[in-house]
């Protein structure tokens, strides 16, 4: 299953409550302001850091790159590009968007 | 009044008032347009020679990151004109070092000249407003 999140960690609970829900073997993709979840220092940090021992974490690199966030990611992101982005949702059976 | 300035009142007891005005920018850009916006009444308040304050806290501190390149998703990169700023007298601008930390920030990563404050002194200068624009 592939999640979507394109909110702030620190602004909304949507990244919150995708990892709630988000079961080992998942995969969690960061677009928009996501992006700033996986960002070196960020409070959340630690959190995404334990989401990455069971699921995979992408995030949308123009959005991280849009942002000026491109040189502090955090290792073990995968980073994808738009055609990665669709990629990820077609092989998906389901995808869930935390809006 | 007269009709040569459209009704509005141009009397001298209203010319020289100046007021203090602050934007609060809680907003990171790109993903809403609170920050685009808020620059452009920035930049619209100049004219009105005014005593103008930009206050950047929460997630808002992410308009000033260094860096932007925008090209890839096809907007406008708007940070460069939070350097032209000084060019129209607006010269104060707040960022809150709470705000910062949470995000993994330093002084070292905006874009532009800064004074940082604690949320405590960010709150004081709230306080001393008389009128507030909120992003």
């Amino acid at each position: 299953m592939l999640h979507i999140v394109n909110k702030s960690p620190l602004e909304k609970n949507a990244l919150e409550s995708c990892l709630g829900h988000a079961v080992a073997g998942s995969t969690i993709l960061l677009i928009e302001d996501g992006v700033y979840a996986v960002t070196k220092g960020n409070k959340v940090e630690a959190a995404m850091k334990k989401a990455m021992e069971s699921c995979t974490v992408c995030a949308l690199w123009p959005d991280l790159e849009a942002r000026g966030m491109q040189d502090t990611v955090i290792d073990g992101v995968k980073q994808v590009d738009y055609n990665g982005f669709v990629d990820l949702v077609a092989e998906s059976a389901t995808v869930q968007s935390w809006l | 009044m007269t009709e040569s300035t459209g009704g509005i009142d141009m009397d001298e007891d209203s010319e020289g008032t100046v007021k203090k005005f602050a934007f609060v920018n809680r907003k990171a850009p790109y993903g809403t347009v609170y920050a685009l916006e808020s620059l452009e009444v920035v930049l619209i308040s100049a004219a009105f020679d005014q005593d103008v304050s930009l206050m950047f806290i929460d997630d808002g501190v992410y308009e000033l990151k260094k860096g932007q390149g925008t090209k890839a998703i096809g907007m406008k990169n708007f940070s460069p004109t939070y350097r032209a700023l000084e060019g129209y007298d607006i010269e104060k601008l707040y960022v809150e070092q709470e705000s910062l930390e949470e995000r993994g920030l330093t002084e070292a990563d905006l874009l532009v000249d800064v004074e940082v404050l604690s949320r405590a002194d960010m709150a004081a200068l709230m306080e001393e407003q008389d009128v507030i624009l909120s992003f």
